[in-house]
């Protein structure tokens, strides 16, 4: 019998894979890379934070929800980043 | 077939995928970026195959620092990373190369699909050696690696040091003594420092801990040793801190921490606890958590020079 | 088809692909990148023979698990002492090749 929590967990996950999905088709669609890198530091981001979110229920204890939340602030802090860098060197006109 | 038969199959599948697509791509770069993706998702490989130590070192490792060597080799080439199109070989010379791999490739996985039913295993004297050395250790890789075998370890920690000295010899002889060429060539960028001071203090928090961790659960030395070099490259990087000079003291002296202390203890074992690398059953985990610490100084000292290559002739 | 049987699969077809790309690929630091798809297409190989061992109270043998551990960083370090030598033999003879008539493309640009 599916609970509440689990619902809340299936949801959070979907919308976070929708949004992988959505930064996918926008690195596949858009016509320049720094359209692409848009796409992709903005959708992945949230789509990783979502399926944090989602995961929070089924964690084992506190401490392993508090680790889920400092791994997405961690990739958040590199995909940031490293956004900035691989920006940086498009405009400058390296590939 | 199960969900989860299903997701291994799209799993095989998408690592052949992206190792195909490392070896046809015809920029270095985009090869590379593809090799670090391969060894991404050849972790998740070790994880469905209960292998959790592994698949951090082939993360860490093999995907990451392996990356970051790369990387920064076609950079230091420069216009000499790629290859002219005339020079690439011809259609009969590919034929007979992808004849040989088929061939390769089907002995062994006919070998793969013959092996024997019953399977042999050490398991059992594994456990049973460390746990008579006393090593109360509840992760049983960090048993094997320090105490049943414990002279492999050893030697490959002495090789790592051999790779630094030979990597450290290619130098010109002018330069000898000198530090390698920094990691990058302009000044400091924001964005970059940024990531440094924030992230370097996380992360040496993040690989002691899988290091102390090793001994109960998924972790160890190699691991945590790998996050700790790739934050020393981080700060490097950011330009914080320059490579150092080959003939530092310091660094000398923490290259040959690790191994000089696992030496040592391994020769005080024929004295105290009867033969060559035994441990004193009563002390045999701090002994073993001691050797650890200073094979972790001698990893995340060592595979950052690896990576920053020998002494170069800078200025001054 | 177990997990393992199908990782063993995937390393066979690792070690073939690593095989062309090493026989294949003129510049020598494809050279080392299909070597070091060969040599983890090996390590996987290895891995399910630990898969395989399980025994009673472990769900895999540990001893084959630490020496690919072990490989792995090994093969790390030989990738390094190659990297160091083909960027000196470029800093010294403007090629990377020991091929008299050199074939590297001189202009700098990335392939397209």
């Amino acid at each position: 019998m599916i609970t509440l929590l689990d619902l809340f967990s299936i949801a959070a996950i979907s919308a976070g894979t929708f949004f992988f999905f959505a930064g996918t088709v926008g690195l596949l669609r858009f016509p320049d890379s720094l359209t692409r890198l848009h796409a992709l530091a903005k959708a992945d981001n949230l789509g990783l934070g979502l399926v944090a979110l989602g995961l929070l229920p089924r964690a084992d204890s506190a401490l392993s929800a508090l680790k889920l939340i400092v791994i997405w602030v961690l990739v958040l802090l590199s995909g940031a980043s490293s956004a900035q860098l691989i920006g940086r060197a498009l405009r400058r006109g390296r590939k | 077939m199960s969900l989860l038969a299903f997701l291994d199959i799209l799993l095989a599948l998408l690592v052949v995928a992206v190792a195909v697509w490392t070896i046809v791509a015809r920029d270095l770069f985009a090869a590379v970026v593809g090799y670090v993706a391969y060894g991404l998702l050849l972790a998740f490989v070790w994880i469905r195959l209960y292998a959790p130590d592994v698949a951090l070192t082939e993360a860490a490792v093999g995907g990451g620092v392996t990356g970051v060597l790369l990387i920064t080799a076609g950079k230091r080439l420069g216009a000499l990373k790629n290859v002219a199109p005339e020079a690439q070989p011809g259609f009969a010379f590919r034929l007979l190369a992808g004849a040989l791999a088929a061939l390769v490739a089907g002995a062994i996985g006919a070998a793969i699909l013959m092996l024997p039913e019953q399977p042999p295993s050490l398991a059992p004297e594994a456990a049973a050696a460390a746990s008579t050395a006393g090593a109360g250790l509840g992760n049983p890789i960090t048993a094997v690696l320090m105490s049943y075998r414990s002279f492999d370890t050893m030697l490959e920690k002495i090789v790592l040091i051999l790779a630094v000295v030979g990597v450290w010899s290619v130098g010109s002889d002018k330069a000898w003594g000198g530090a390698p060429a920094p990691f990058r060539q302009s000044k400091p960028y924001a964005p970059m420092v940024f990531l440094a001071q924030m992230l370097a203090p996380i992360g040496v928090l993040i690989g002691i801990h899988m290091f102390w961790t090793g001994a109960n659960a998924p972790g160890g030395a190699f691991q945590g040793g790998a996050l700790l070099a790739a934050m020393w490259m981080v700060i490097m990087m950011a330009r914080l801190v320059e490579p150092p000079r080959v003939d530092a003291q310091w660094l000398r002296l923490a290259l040959v921490a690790g191994p000089a202390v696992f030496l040592i203890s391994g020769i005080a074992g024929e004295v105290a606890a009867g033969s060559f690398f035994a441990y004193p059953p009563s002390l045999a985990k701090p002994i073993i958590l001691l050797i650890e610490a200073f094979m972790l100084l001698s990893i995340a000292a060592a595979l950052p020079m690896l990576v920053a290559g020998p002494p170069n002739e800078g200025p001054g | 088809m177990t997990p393992s049987v199908l990782a063993g699969l995937v390393g066979a077809a690792l070690v073939g692909l690593g095989l062309y790309g090493l026989i294949l690929h003129p510049h020598p630091l494809r050279k080392l990148l299909a070597f070091n798809l060969i040599g983890s297409g090996v390590f996987l190989v290895f891995g399910i023979v630990a898969r395989r061992g399980a025994a009673v109270g472990f769900r895999f043998d540990p001893v084959p698990q630490a020496m690919v551990i072990t490989g792995i960083v090994v093969a790390f370090a030989a990738s390094a002492l190659a990297v160091a030598l083909i960027l000196r033999l470029s800093a010294e003879t403007s090629r990377v090749t020991l091929d008299p008539e050199a074939w590297t493309r001189r202009n700098g640009e990335d392939a397209e």
